[in-house]
């Protein structure tokens, strides 16, 4: 703890802004050097957005060389693919200053080295939504791109495998289109004919050759295995399937979408602030860390700054969901390996979380807890009591358990140099969190871009070296000892204060002078009965959330309802890489690197 | 006359007995683990739950005997007859305490390593006939560790044989009058141990199941008393390894003060003990690990506990 008390300053968000800033402004100067021999049009206008970060029109016929020069050629490059996605523009209001777009195509690039992002966007018009594909200056653009066609529409032209990803094959239309219906109510009643049935279940019929596989090689045949979607290791409805020779994996494929809810199109029908219990449920493990990307997107479109009460409130339960979460990991990761035992003591560590997260939040696995500008209910009185409780009971445990779990042979034997990747391969796949961490690479959002006052706390963040199933279950672990030192400091220097920011848009309002003028009783009955209407605008907001960089990247209109919400999860990217790390390993191997990896498939699918 | 209904005598009641302890035992399995994992386990039915293992055979009768349409009918029907029959068979040789036993064959130990040999085949068969790739793969396995480890299994044993002079489990029983063959033979004891649990697929050893990776491995396709079978002789398993082990080893009935039975019954009951907390501690190893460690350490350690052995009785003239 730097001196004895938490000094939050609430210069933090602007000094973030400002630095964001001028490092933008030296991209748009390098790109303009490097691109002056173009046409003028290939480099369009800079937009201004409300998370300050630098954002770039371009055409999208430069949309190959603008890209390559940032991740290879760049002085300091941007050599991670952070996001991909697209904006169904044709019904927004407020595109000032922007150029014609029926689609636009959006590029989330990050850059370590200057510790700054890039936002590219790129304008297509209906008639032709289609630009070329990056999948071979980035392999991880492959599944975004296809998410974007399954999505969208949009067409990548050259992409090897165009397919629908999220959605069932024989499905019709693009969802995040605005003309596509969001309700059920809005559509024809469901009809399940059983001509229709057969087309279904003959869409699902397996051939190795679409997905890119041979049947035979050498005269022998391959042996084909459908792990899952339902299967005890793929930790909820993931399927993959594997081309095997005896038990030997030559080639992975997986497939996803089973989990898929619309968390995106649902988020254009929810008011600000009743989409927040949708968010808990897209890392169903992480609870309230999910609230927190979104609440502080909002905050940054809307311009709240909240209380250092709230601040400090919001990262020790976030930091007791991480504690959660990696409990859950550690006791499956064990259980993957055959350990019978693990699971069943951190459950019941867990459930002691989950005894605190309920005496504080209400809830148990999806408090839905913060607010915009603030949180639901201010701390209970004993709280402190639980907490110390706590902090005195789990170090002793986590020292049981690297006898019993960690320090196996057996686990070792089956973790050791199984599924590793490079720290290179990690950033070219777009891997964040422990998986990123696991490899020596020290990244963490907490540190790096410390947000809701994390720059107060001391903490270290732990790192592996081969970046193989054991080191990221190691680096797990260390983390959990790390969130009790942050908790810790929490309870000690817990600041006095409001629980909820003294804004017109906090949702629900203070309610302490709402009966005392007729203006704040009308602002406190629309924030109640419509919501918030937040002021137009974009804002990306990403947290180092439980199994790797989670974040919200919010379109508003000027409405009640967001124009479009993006959401940019860990595992997405986590699950594209499992063919590289599975080739040439066993099936036992492909269980260990599964179970390694920490995802759960609604943050995934969303 | 008296004779005959003597032996049929052992035999109803060892069957018996054998049946209801095989059903009792996971009952108290699920009850250790349950200890040992900060949990319950089964409490409900009949006192403290014992009555667990009637509830389960009623469901497992109840439910529907289900032959897959794509699978082997005959050899899918015959594969969980053959592990029951074997394990069954096999325990006829165990000398339980003076008078009570089924046989008393010269050959014992060679029957009893014969017998369980055979078991191998049932989960083979069964992982074939049911045409499913889990299974399949769970058979596969199945040769292989039984492969690797039927072969130190046998020689782990020859150093008691020699040490006793005789395959008659009855006559190494008496000849650890003295001195038990845990002892001399410390490293046929923990060579057999390894391979008496491989035998019985517990874990360490269980990966021709291996519900985290193979679903349920070559028993997938199974149901009703079907898999009642296979569990049946999980179990009877486990009780013939550990009363095997304590014949071998632990001196089978010897004890002072009470009767021979009781004996016998509290040291296999302990191996079976020791048996559960394996499988509440330890997780699996790969399947190219376990084949290597069978080979590369197991085989050399019962070949030098063989030349030990057979060193040390030339020189002594035992």
């Amino acid at each position: 703890m730097k001196g004895c008390c938490v000094r939050l300053t609430r210069s933090e968000t602007l000094s973030q802004l400002s630095s964001d800033a001028a490092l933008g402004s030296n991209v748009f100067t390098e790109l303009r050097n490097r691109f002056r021999t173009m046409p003028r049009t290939m480099i369009g206008p800079v937009q201004e957005t409300r998370d300050g970060i630098p954002t770039q029109w371009i055409s999208r016929n430069s949309v190959r060389d603008v890209l390559r020069y940032l991740k290879l050629e760049a002085e300091h490059p941007y050599p991670m693919l952070y996001d991909l996605t697209a904006i169904d523009e044709r019904s927004r209001v407020h595109r000032e200053g922007q150029p014609a777009s029926d689609f636009t195509v959006v590029y989330h690039l990050l850059s370590f080295e200057r510790n700054a992002d890039i936002r590219l966007k790129i304008a297509l018009t209906a008639a032709d939504p289609q630009l070329p594909t990056i999948t071979d200056i980035w392999p991880a653009a492959n599944w975004y791109e296809r998410e974007i066609w399954d999505m969208f529409g949009i067409v990548f032209a050259g992409h090897p495998h165009l397919r629908r990803i999220l959605l069932p094959p024989t499905w019709v239309g693009h969802p995040l289109q605005k003309d596509h219906p969001a309700r059920a109510t809005e559509m024809e009643p469901f009809r399940l004919p059983q001509d229709k049935q057969n087309a279904e279940q003959e869409a699902l019929r397996f051939h190795p050759e679409e997905w890119g596989m041979r049947r035979a090689h050498d005269g022998a045949d391959f042996m084909f295995l459908n792990l899952g979607p339902n299967h005890p290791s793929v930790h909820g409805v993931f399927r993959i399937v594997l081309q095997l020779d005896g038990e030997e994996i030559v080639d992975a494929v997986p497939d996803i979408g089973f989990h898929h809810r619309g968390a995106e199109k649902m988020g254009e029908r929810q008011s600000w602030h009743t989409y927040i219990p949708y968010t808990d449920r897209v890392d169903y493990l992480g609870g309230v860390m999910n609230n927190l990307p979104y609440v502080l997107a909002v905050e940054k479109l809307a311009g709240i700054e909240v209380p250092d009460r709230v601040k400090v409130i919001r990262v020790m339960m976030a930091e007791f969901f991480r504690i959660a979460s990696h409990l859950v990991f550690y006791g499956t990761f064990a259980q993957d390996l055959g350990a019978l035992s693990p699971v069943f003591f951190m459950f019941t560590d867990r459930e002691r979380v989950f005894d605190i997260v309920e005496a504080i939040c209400g809830g148990r696995m999806h408090p839905s807890w913060y607010r915009i500008g603030g949180v639901a209910q201010d701390l209970p009185n004993g709280w402190d009591g639980l907490v110390r409780d706590f902090l005195g009971y789990m170090p002793a445990r986590l020292d049981e358990y690297d006898k019993i779990a960690l320090g196996n042979r057996i686990l070792k034997a089956r973790s050791r140099d199984v599924g590793s990747y490079s720290v290179d391969e990690a950033i070219e796949w777009g891997v964040t969190g422990p998986g990123l961490r696991a490899c020596g690479f020290e990244w963490d959002f907490r540190k790096a871009r410390p947000y809701s006052g994390y720059d107060q706390f001391e903490f270290d963040i732990p790192t592996g070296k081969r970046g193989d199933c054991y080191d990221r279950c190691a680096v797990r672990i260390e983390e959990i000892r790390q969130s009790l030192r942050i908790i810790e400091q929490c309870l000690n220097h817990m600041p006095t204060g409001s629980y909820k920011a003294d804004h017109p848009l906090t949702t629900p309002p203070l309610k302490k002078r709402t009966l005392h003028d007729i203006e704040t009783l009308i602002d406190h009955f629309l924030g109640v009965s419509w919501g918030p209407v937040i002021p137009p605008g974009e804002a990306f907001m990403g947290i180092e959330a439980t199994k790797g960089n989670n974040g919200y990247y919010l379109i508003s209109d000027g409405s009640t309802m967001p124009y479009r919400v993006r959401i940019r999860t860990p595992s997405f990217p986590h699950l594209q890489m499992i063919p590289l790390i599975s080739r040439g390993g066993m099936i036992s191997d492909l269980i260990a690197t599964l179970g390694s990896i920490d995802f759960v498939m609604a943050d995934v699918d969303r | 006359m008296s004779e005959l209904a003597h032996t049929w005598s052992n035999v109803v009641v060892i069957l018996i007995f054998l049946f209801s302890f095989a059903a009792l035992l996971s009952w108290i399995e699920r009850r250790l683990l349950g200890v040992w994992q900060d949990r319950y386990g089964p409490n409900r039915v009949g006192p403290f739950g014992m009555l667990q293992s009637v509830a389960d055979a009623i469901k497992l009768l109840a439910k529907e005997d289900w032959i897959p349409p794509f699978a082997d009918k005959a050899l899918f029907v015959l594969a969980p007859a053959v592990i029951a029959t074997t394990t069954l068979l096999a325990f006829a040789v165990v000398p339980i305490a003076p008078g009570i036993g089924v046989v008393d064959l010269n050959i014992g130990l060679l029957f009893f390593l014969a017998m369980s040999s055979l078991g191998v085949y049932s989960i083979v068969l069964g992982g074939w006939a049911s045409n499913n790739k889990y299974s399949l793969l769970g058979g596969f396995r199945a040769a292989a560790q039984m492969l690797s480890y039927e072969v130190f299994m046998g020689l782990s044993l020859m150093g008691v044989v020699m040490l006793a002079g005789s395959f008659n489990l009855r006559d190494i029983v008496a000849a650890q009058e003295d001195l038990w063959f845990c002892i001399p033979q410390i490293l046929g004891l923990i060579t057999f141990t390894v391979a008496g649990i491989a035998e019985a697929r517990r874990l360490p050893f269980d990966l021709p199941e291996a519900e985290n990776e193979l679903v349920a491995g070559f028993h997938t396709e199974y149901s009703s008393m079907k898999f009642g079978l296979f569990f049946i002789g999980e179990y009877v398993g486990i009780i013939l390894i550990s009363a095997v082990m304590v014949t071998l080893f632990f001196g089978g009935w010897l004890g002072p003060l009470l009767p021979p039975l009781m004996w016998f019954l509290l040291k296999t009951f302990i191996v079976i003990g020791f048996f559960i907390l394996l499988r509440a501690s330890l997780p699996r190893p790969r399947y190219d690990q376990l084949m290597g460690y069978g080979w590369k350490v197991m085989l050399p350690l019962t070949l030098v506990n063989l030349l030990i052995t057979g060193a040390i009785v030339l020189a002594w003239g035992l």
